[in-house]
């Protein structure tokens, strides 16, 4: 099973991750980082690996495992 | 623990000396597999682990890290010598680990084109947005790409003067409101949008042109094989190569990010249209 790992506290909230992943894994928390955004995370479920969430993320602050 | 110590293990085959941070450690419950995870993607190792000044959905961080990803790939790191410009992307030393110089405001082709002569082994780009290349380094750019020099450039063309705080820029769109443009650019007073690439397209010395955009994931994909191939035209000794690359702007376009990688498909890319130019 694919996973990612999302660095939180360095996240800006731009959410392309969000809309990038085909299936829709990345959530938006309800609680605020340090820098005071609502940060995205994962919510598990069937991850393929494919990292467009990695590719989109302008901080680079995702990691894909597989 | 023991697939967290896996974890770090796995991760530092690809990168030497990478730290595990510990609020983003991965839980057990996602690491439960027995197998060891291989590293899809992680950092790459000329982007340093620091955190960029730029805005929320801002195209510069992904494009910084096209461009180290593609020098770890042809393993150029070592002798590549960047040129930063002036503009949002003004610190881009503070993020790429290897040599970088700065030049004056639009200057960037004129010092990379004395660092290429000077040292002609070594891979010389240039990082550009379009109020440092289409405004006032017009005449450099022109000038560099018609003598055919052999270096790369990196034009990242978001259509407003991010720095500065949003005015008008040369690339901006017809009806676009900026900070100097209240009522939308008027094509009577402010004239019409520059497409550099095209104006350079019909000098003999320009040898690869293309435009990309980093809207969505499979453009990102696409931008990144625009870049290596820019890349490897000059280690070929080619000539002059170009990538143009759609970005956004959300803080100057008013708009959320997911909104502006919208604008960039539905607006952008219809004046510019996204593809090859020349090569």
């Amino acid at each position: 099973m694919a996973k990612i790992r999302i660095d939180k506290q360095r996240c800006k909230g731009c959410y392309l991750c969000v809309v990038n992943c085909p299936n829709n894994l990345i959530k938006i928390a309800k609680d605020l980082n340090s820098k005071g955004v609502k940060s995205v995370y994962f919510s598990g479920g069937k991850c393929t690996g494919c990292a467009m969430c990695a590719l989109v993320c302008p901080e680079c602050i995702i990691e894909v495992y597989r | 623990m023991s697939n967290i110590i896996r974890t770090k293990n796995a991760k530092d085959k690809i990168r030497k000396n990478s730290v595990l941070r510990p609020e983003s450690a991965p839980s057990a419950q996602a690491l439960k597999s027995d197998t060891q995870p291989a590293v899809v993607f992680c950092r790459p190792a000329s982007l340093r682990d620091i955190e960029t000044h730029y805005c929320a959905g801002c195209g510069h961080g992904i494009i910084h890290r096209l461009i180290c990803e593609v020098i770890d790939e042809l393993n150029i790191r070592e002798k590549t010598i960047a040129v930063a410009p002036v503009g949002c992307a003004v610190i881009a030393y503070d993020y790429w680990d290897f040599d970088v110089s700065e030049a004056a405001h639009g200057r960037t082709p004129a010092v990379a084109t004395g660092i290429k002569r000077v040292r002609p082994d070594n891979i010389v780009f240039t990082y550009q947005g379009d109020g440092d290349l289409a405004a006032i380094g017009t005449a450099e750019i022109v000038h560099a790409a018609n003598r055919g020099e052999n270096i790369t450039v990196i034009f990242v063309n978001n259509g407003v003067y991010g720095m500065t705080g949003g005015q008008m820029a040369p690339t901006t769109l017809a009806g676009q409101k900026t900070a100097t443009t209240l009522q939308g650019r008027s094509l009577r007073r402010e004239g019409y949008p520059l497409k550099v690439l095209e104006m350079l397209a019909v000098l003999p010395g320009t040898k690869y042109l293309e435009r990309v955009a980093v809207n969505s994931a499979q453009e990102v994909m696409r931008a990144r094989r625009a870049i290596r191939k820019a890349f490897v035209t000059q280690m070929q000794g080619k000539g002059f190569s170009m990538v143009e690359v759609l970005s956004m702007c959300p803080t100057y376009w008013g708009m959320t990010p997911i909104q502006a990688a919208e604008r960039i498909k539905n607006d952008v890319a219809t004046f510019y249209p996204l593809g090859l130019v020349k090569g």
